[in-house]
């Protein structure tokens, strides 16, 4: 980092996005393909799936399967990570099972959920909740764990009986690490929805880009769903950062 | 007497330590029959059906094939990310100007789940080996180049201002200071990195591949309603991926690095 | 003074560690008496297992052997009645000065509590940032916040164990003087331990000199010189300088 270039701030990353979209463009112009669009066709798909009512409509329904998903996971997994983690024994007995349950991708649970659920919004609401699940499971142990014993030691001493001790330091403790958390299981819950979309239901963003492919070759629509997926998803996750920067949050974050 | 609020248990002992994994697992097993026969499902298997079920495999002798397969495709999808994603990685945690660069490309890139790629993969790799394998490169890629990109940029400065004071040229700055340095942290990416990738592996098996887990999951559905093996095949996925994991983590153990995980 | 009756009793203590290779004694044979009001010092080297006997007599670990008695009562768990104060670190980082003050105020009416932090945020002189987080805070700031959150509860005795080790040496001597004019006021038992010579002669009324490891309790020495005590009189030389040579150091660097 010898020197420093003084560019107004915007530059560089359209910049980076431009050479990109460039690079694009030339490949699929020099390559002759008649299947992979290029970045005008995509520009020109989104605006029919706009025009068409489709685009509003998916992705209302794959954020829909997310936001449920996410927030049964949440209500099950923080409350269920705090009791783990504060009884040896209970984590001991059940670390093993988390464990093994854990790197099963929710996809492979596909046909157990279309067993269990049909097919259907139920399936993937259920997939995107055992993928986030486990996430937030490690995480919020991990967070109790890493409470500094000062504190719980200086709770210990005040006389805090189990419940204060929860609400009063355990979960202000952990705030900050389980945001951060959260903020990754969201996006493993977006990344979980679109796959799950292509295989178990018939609406969203993850089936747009199934049917588009199936029902005509369609590629400039596969593409403009990926760009959606892509572009929805950093907006959550920019969402999420935003709630970092809250007082009752932010002391865990300054270094 | 105590409130005891902050102390729950106390140490376990070694026995409890063993007994107590082994008797909820035993329960859940237990559980696990009781709602089957309870429920009287036609299609959801018994725990000894899907024993029996991997005895099965074994005879046909598929099993093991179909894990090799899998860990194939893993492999090779995964050292190449790792290769790539800590090639990209260092000099984007050294340049910022680079990093402004190349930044929005990653965050849009990111989030787009690797089967959202499948239609693109099957058009540049056909129905292969290379197409799974590229959608295993794609998720392992970018959590590799993020926790490297990160690692270099959290290297004290101090480090390189010795370096600097020793007169160390660039290649040997890179060698005996950069790499040693991110080391640590680059190893936990590269472990959250194989467990996506083994995440993926089943997904990326569904693009017309005959054999590895994966494909066992969803054949075994669509061709006969077996969920014995579909059953059986997820346990295998999730017992290889917790045994890649613990693998993983063994190496965080090893001197060379355990220094970048004691705070 | 009170004529004190022994409000901290500790009788033959010790505490030896077990860990999967060796075990470690880290204590051995303590005898000790706490008159009420006093302001007693433990003073030893770094590691030599002061903290541990502060800790032990607090109620967070179980002595291997002996015993502790607060007015009379065997100790075995912490207990809001005598508070710990951990160094600055000890605050919490997710509640305001306020919030941090009144933690241990639940039990009061909303009013009562209220009324409590004001005099208390008043008497460690933090007016005017009842609304600040730690991390405002510098880090003198933030130890008073803890004593204040301390005595807010009204304790009888209080342990403070090394409270000033991470301030730097200007700010230690200001919250010397600090800590002295808020015991004078309140009137509580403290046990203080510190590995800074200079502090204990400073604070205390008795001065408990310890051993390496194992700890045993080498002297006490009683400090009878009144507050606020002349860091250049000659008693204050010598009670200082013998403390140097029970420890073995020579006065000369």
């Amino acid at each position: 980092m010898r020197r420093r270039l003084a560019l107004p701030p915007a530059v560089l990353p359209a910049l980076g996005v431009g050479l990109f979209v460039a690079a694009w463009a030339a490949a699929v112009a020099l390559s002759r393909t008649r299947l992979v669009p290029g970045p005008l066709d995509v520009v020109r798909a989104l605006g029919e799936l706009l025009a068409h009512g489709l685009l509003l409509r998916y992705l209302v329904a794959s954020l829909f399967r997310v936001t449920w998903g996410f927030v049964l996971a949440a209500l099950v997994a923080i409350p269920a990570g705090i009791a783990l983690a504060l009884s040896r024994r209970a984590e001991a007995a059940l670390n093993p099972l988390v464990q093994v349950l854990r790197p099963i991708s929710p996809l492979a649970w596909i046909p157990i959920s279309i067993l269990w659920f049909g097919v259907g919004d139920g399936a993937a609401v259920w997939l995107i909740f055992v993928a986030t699940f486990f996430s937030l499971l490690v995480t919020v142990i991990r967070a109790v764990h890493d409470v500094d014993p000062v504190h719980k030691n200086a709770a210990w001493n005040f006389g805090l009986d189990r419940r204060r001790l929860v609400r009063q330091v355990i979960f202000p403790a952990i705030l900050p690490q389980l945001i951060v958390g959260l903020r990754l299981a969201l996006g493993i819950a977006w990344l979980v929805v679109v796959a799950a979309e292509m295989i178990a239901v018939d609406s969203g963003l993850g089936f747009l880009i199934v049917d588009a492919r199936n029902a005509g070759n369609r590629y400039d629509l596969v593409v403009a769903g990926m760009v959606m997926i892509g572009a929805v998803g950093l907006l959550l996750d920019t969402l999420v950062r935003r709630l970092e920067r809250l007082p009752a949050v932010a002391w865990g974050f300054s270094g | 007497m105590s409130d005891s609020a902050a102390r729950s248990d106390d140490r376990l002992g070694a026995t409890a330590r063993v007994l107590l994994p082994v008797g909820t697992t035993i329960l859940a097993l237990l559980l696990w029959q009781l709602l089957v026969t309870l429920t009287r499902t036609q299609v959801f298997p018994l725990p000894a059906e899907v024993l029996r079920g991997i005895g099965e495999l074994l005879r046909k002798g598929v099993l093991w094939s179909y894990v090799g397969d899998s860990l194939r495709r893993v492999a090779v999808g995964y050292a190449v990310a790792a290769v790539l994603g800590i090639a990209l990685g260092v000099p984007l945690g050294r340049s910022a100007t680079l990093e402004r660069l190349v930044n929005p490309l990653i965050q849009v890139l990111r989030p787009i789940s690797p089967l959202a790629w499948m239609p693109l993969a099957v058009i540049w790799f056909g129905i292969s080996d290379l197409a799974p394998i590229f959608l295993i490169f794609l998720a392992a890629f970018f959590p590799v180049v993020v926790a490297t990109a990160n690692a270099v940029r959290t290297i004290p400065p101090m480090f390189f201002r010795a370096a600097q004071n020793f007169a160390l040229p660039r290649g040997a700055l890179l060698r005996r200071v950069l790499l040693p340095a991110i080391v640590p942290r680059v190893l936990t990416g590269l472990r959250v990195a194989l467990g996506i990738a083994w995440m993926v592996v089943v997904a990326a098996e569904m693009l017309g591949v005959d054999s590895g887990l994966g494909y066992l999951i969803l054949d075994s559905r669509n061709a006969g309603k077996r969920y014995d093996l579909v059953v059986a095949g997820m346990l295998m996925i999730g017992v290889i991926g917790l045994l890649l994991d613990i693998g993983m983590r063994r190496l965080e153990r090893l001197p060379a690095v355990r220094w970048g995980f004691q705070e | 003074m009170t004529p004190g009756r022994p409000k901290v009793a500790i009788r033959g203590l010790g505490m030896t560690f077990t860990t999967p290779d060796k075990q470690v004694e880290v204590l051995r044979g303590i005898d000790l008496e706490v008159r009420e009001g006093e302001l007693l010092c433990v003073l030893g080297p770094s590691g030599c297992g002061k903290s541990t006997l502060l800790n032990v007599v607090a109620g967070f670990l179980r002595p291997s052997e002996g015993e502790v008695r607060i007015d009379g009562e065997l100790v075995t768990a912490p207990n809001p009645r005598r508070i710990f104060v951990f160094q600055e670190r000890g605050v919490f980082p997710w509640l305001t000065v306020e919030g941090n003050i009144g933690f241990g105020l639940w039990r009061l009416s909303e009013a009562e509590r209220r009324e409590r932090v004001a005099h208390y945020v008043a008497l460690v002189g933090l007016q005017g940032f009842e609304h600040a987080y730690p991390q405002e805070l510098s880090g003198g700031m933030k130890q008073r916040v803890e004593v204040a959150r301390a005595f807010a509860v009204d304790p009888d005795v209080l342990y403070l164990d090394e409270p000033f080790g991470a301030l730097d040496s200007i700010t230690r001597l200001q919250m010397r003087r600090e800590l002295l004019r808020i015991w004078q006021r309140e009137k509580k038992t403290v046990l203080f331990v510190t590995h800074d010579i200079d502090e204990s002669v400073q604070l205390a009324d008795r001065v408990v000199v310890m051993s390496a490891r194992p700890a045993e309790i080498r002297r006490i020495v009683t400090i009878d010189v009144p507050h606020p005590r002349d860091l250049s009189s000659p008693r204050y030389i010598e009670l200082r300088d013998g403390i140097f040579e029970e420890i073995g150091l020579a006065h000369r660097v």
